[in-house]
């Protein structure tokens, strides 16, 4: 069960003319494995993580999550696709305020009409604070939170936008640990994007993202 | 309603404030409407206990009172094919006295052996409201105008232009105000030309006694606008609130949510609040009400505490449906990156 992206490329409209955020990408993230993605500024990261996460159509290309095509599916089905096999770690936690930690991942099942755990804290060491909902938590722990709930429907794709950034190196370095981690634990193919170098030492690929393009060393 | 429920309990305080003002004019709405009720009964009681299905006036601009049908009308009527009865009533407003105190009164006069009201000549028949006011036993004297007689207590309790009415004798060919008619399968329109009346069932009739077309007028167009209030204010509201927390509608998208469980969820939640909001503003209303007993005329019923209750929440529903509507242009992509 991998994520594949073959030959992607993503305009946006940029005036008369349009911006070309990817330009041919092809990747290949196999199950159980991490790729980085690093880039300067505007190098198309998040177009990138975005496309992968069905948030919006390529112009042309295609992408397979865990070898099933996305082409052509409607919204309704984009929708259940995201739900039962595409994580994401979002850059801010996004936790849902009114919401505590156990019902952070108890909402995931519940969006796919079934009645759901939150065993998963214990795994990201959350499980003594799963009453607590995210303004009692530190940006760490509402980051532990984030990757539990990932992962809580099973995805086969875990993507992951720069979940260091609001982090000290330290805690940053920690998530990066426990991403790659549970990467391995549970299978999925992830996609981490970040722009800190120091955090490439443990992933099985690093990409680099310029322009648009794909450089792999 | 996973979500809604939490965010109703972490968000209790803003929500509280909505119930509030949900309660606050379902109260308002309810005690109107039972104040409506109320001051249509003591103007148009009487008339609506008469009988019959039609009413003729003497012209379209006929009202209840005056002098404007004669004996030859009468005949004509109920010769009319179709016209089971055709009963004389003559309609005025007086001064009823009996011993020493005095009331405003609404004098119903009836022939004898009409089907409306057995009065023989020389008698009053005083109805409840009457008799309370003016303080009357059975047998005691009463005068209207300068015509002295016998009273007979009535059970009934009938109003008429916010007056308490008494029945008295009409004189066989004394002129008289309006004909209820008992009709079935009559061609009214047809009668009308031919007898140069103007006639109207008895239910649009009672727009015809003039206290109550302005009263009731204003007091339905009141009830309206509390209506539109309470659907802008609900809309007001779900239109912030949904802003509010499009973030946390991108995110639960982006994780999959599909449209349709997200608008079932705010919109089950809108139904919560107005549903709380209504309940326990009726139940007041209700309190109030029975409070005030007999010292105001409020009616207390079904129609007039549940029939508003339910408008207010179906209109409650679609203020807040068309709030909620946005959910759908929410977009899941904005939830990836920073820039939340
Ligand atoms: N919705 C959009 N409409 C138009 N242009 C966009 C849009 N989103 C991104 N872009 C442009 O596409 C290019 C790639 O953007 P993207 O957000 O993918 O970069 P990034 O590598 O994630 O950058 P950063 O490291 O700053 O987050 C940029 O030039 C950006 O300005
Ligand atoms: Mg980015």
């Amino acid at each position: 069960m991998s994520l594949i992206l073959r030959s992607v490329t993503l305009t946006y409209p940029d005036g008369d003319r349009r911006l070309t955020a990817l330009d041919a990408v092809d990747l290949h993230v196999p199950a159980g494995t991490v790729t980085a993605v690093v880039g300067p500024s505007g190098s198309g990261k998040s177009s990138l993580l975005a496309v992968a996460a069905t948030l919006v159509r390529p112009d042309s290309g295609e992408v397979l999550v865990g070898e099933t095509p996305v082409h052509g599916m409607d919204r309704r089905a984009l929708a259940a696709l995201r739900r039962r096999s595409i994580g994401i770690v979002f850059q801010q936690p996004n936790l849902l305020p009114a919401l505590t930690a156990a019902e952070q991942l108890r909402v995931m099942a519940h969006l796919d009409g079934r009645r759901g755990t939150a065993d998963l804290l214990a795994e990201v060491g959350m499980a003594e604070l799963a009453h607590r909902r995210p303004h009692q938590l530190s940006g760490g722990q509402r980051q532990r939170v984030n990757i539990a709930r990932a992962l809580v429907n099973r995805p086969r794709v875990l993507l992951v936008d720069e979940p260091t950034s609001a982090l000290d190196h330290a805690r940053g370095a920690a998530i990066v640990d426990l991403i790659t981690s549970t990467t391995r634990a549970h299978g999925v193919a992830t996609v981490l994007v970040t722009h800190d170098r120091a955090h490439l030492a443990g992933v099985d690929q690093v990409v680099d993202l310029v322009d648009g393009r794909v450089r792999s060393r | 309603m996973f979500v809604a429920w939490r965010e109703l309990w972490f968000a209790r305080g803003r929500f509280g404030l909505l119930v509030g003002v949900v309660l606050l004019i379902t109260v308002l709405v309810g005690l109107l409407s039972g104040l409506t009720a109320g001051l249509a009964g003591r103007n148009t009681s009487a008339v609506v206990g008469l009988g019959g299905d039609h009413v003729v006036f003497s012209g379209v601009d006929g009202v209840f009172g005056g002098t404007g049908l004669d004996e030859g009308v009468a005949r004509a009527w109920a010769g009319t094919a179709g016209v089971e009865r055709a009963e004389r009533l003559g309609v005025s407003l007086g001064r009823a006295e009996a011993g020493g105190r005095s009331a405003g009164v609404a004098v119903f006069a009836v022939p004898s052996g009409s089907a409306l009201r057995g009065v023989e000549p020389g008698q009053v028949v005083v109805s409840a409201g009457a008799a309370d006011e003016l303080g009357v036993k059975d047998g005691q004297r009463v005068t209207i105008g300068d015509v002295e007689s016998t009273a007979r207590l009535s059970t009934s309790d009938e109003y008429f232009s916010h007056a308490p009415v008494v029945w008295t004798h009409l004189p066989a060919d004394a002129r008289f105000s309006v004909l209820i008619l008992s009709t079935s399968d009559c061609d009214i329109a047809k009668a009308d030309a031919a007898i140069g009346t103007s006639t109207e069932s008895t239910s649009d009739a009672v727009d015809r006694i003039g206290s109550f077309a302005a009263e009731n007028g204003s007091l339905v167009l009141m009830r309206g606008f509390l209506f539109a209030i309470s659907a802008l204010v609900v809309g007001a509201f779900f239109t912030v609130w949904t802003i509010q927390r499009s973030g946390d509608i991108a995110v639960l998208k982006a994780l999959g949510a599909s449209t349709g469980y997200l608008l079932r969820d705010a919109l089950g939640q809108a139904a919560v609040l107005l549903l709380i909001g209504t309940a326990l503003g009726t139940g007041l209303a209700a309190t109030i009400g029975a409070a005030l007993g007999d010292a105001v005329p409020f009616v207390l019923d079904l129609a007039t505490l549940l029939v508003p209750a339910a408008v207010l929440v179906g209109l409650g529903l679609v203020g807040a449906a068309l709030a909620i509507r946005r959910v759908t242009a929410v977009d899941p992509l904005t939830a990836l990156g920073s820039a939340r």
